[in-house]
């Protein structure tokens, strides 16, 4: 989830790039969006910008928390906001992880490889 | 207490145009793959066909704006890609997010900074005829760097 198509992509490619294969993607652009499609789909994995517009990334994860489907799904964000109190924040509200931008491929593995329950 | 880290931040400025680079270097090689390098001002002024701009708001409050061309900004959007972009759109939408991490980068690296500082999402005008006119009347900091031998200035404006 990401309002930058390009960095989707991006974080895509990471994720591929990090042996994780994907079955499926689904893409939102913003929270609002992103909780949408979660009623439609059920992932196993979240990764999540947290400026954007509409809703932004600490909303959703709180948001996420009481959605059925998404309670046990891990969150990774993926962000330029780096300061310790948004990390603080987004891990408070449920997030698994936190990865600052500009990321390497080998980042994405580290982050997100331990919260699916596999070694990086 | 709450100005403290403003004041400390700010009587350090002499020092944020090496930080800037660092910060426009690092994005540039660790999501594009490709070395940017300032070069020296030349009487030429470079091109502003994309122009990417993100809010700074907070205990450091002004824009950060990245300028180019509009082949430099579709080969920059190419190499984030990994393929040609799409569309226009495409494009504005890549110099926006470098825009972004740029703007990100820099204020994580300026201790006491990152914690009080917003940034706001990025905005993208494609088009060279326009007046820039930033509310942020106080200090500018700016560079032009080479990225594939074409010019890219970005520049912070601050408000005092």
């Amino acid at each position: 989830m990401d309002d930058s198509s390009v960095m989707r992509k991006i974080v895509e490619r990471s994720l591929r790039q990090a042996g994780i294969e994907l079955e499926k993607v689904v893409e939102a652009s913003n929270g609002s969006e992103a909780l949408n499609a979660l009623h439609d789909n059920m992932v196993d994995l979240i990764l999540c910008d947290i400026n954007m517009p509409v809703m932004d990334g600490l909303e959703f994860v709180r948001a996420a928390a009481h959605v059925e489907s998404a309670k046990n799904v891990p969150i990774v964000m993926i962000t330029t906001e780096g300061s310790e109190s948004h990390v603080v924040q987004a891990l408070t509200a449920g997030a698994r992880g936190y990865i600052r931008k500009p990321f390497t491929p080998d980042q994405v593995k580290e982050h997100v490889l331990p919260v699916l329950g596999r070694k990086p | 207490m709450s100005t403290d880290t403003s004041f400390v931040t700010r009587s350090h400025e002499e020092n944020w145009l090496p930080v800037l680079e660092l910060a426009v270097e690092e994005v540039f090689e660790i999501m594009l793959g490709c070395r940017v390098k300032p070069m020296a001002q030349s009487e030429q002024v470079p091109s502003r066909e994309f122009t990417a701009m993100v809010g700074l708001a907070g205990s450091l409050c002004g824009i950060l704006t990245v300028c180019c061309d509009a082949k430099t900004a579709a080969q920059i959007a190419k190499s984030m890609l990994g393929d040609v972009a799409d569309s226009q759109a495409q494009v504005a939408d890549a110099l926006g997010e470098i825009c972004n991490m740029i703007a990100g980068n820099f204020k994580n690296k300026l201790a006491g900074t990152d914690e009080r500082c917003l940034l706001s999402v990025p905005t993208v005008i494609s088009g060279e005829e326009y007046s820039f006119h930033s509310m942020a009347e106080g200090r500018s900091i700016g560079t032009v760097l080479l990225f594939e031998d074409a010019p890219i200035t970005v520049c912070l404006q601050l408000q005092n």
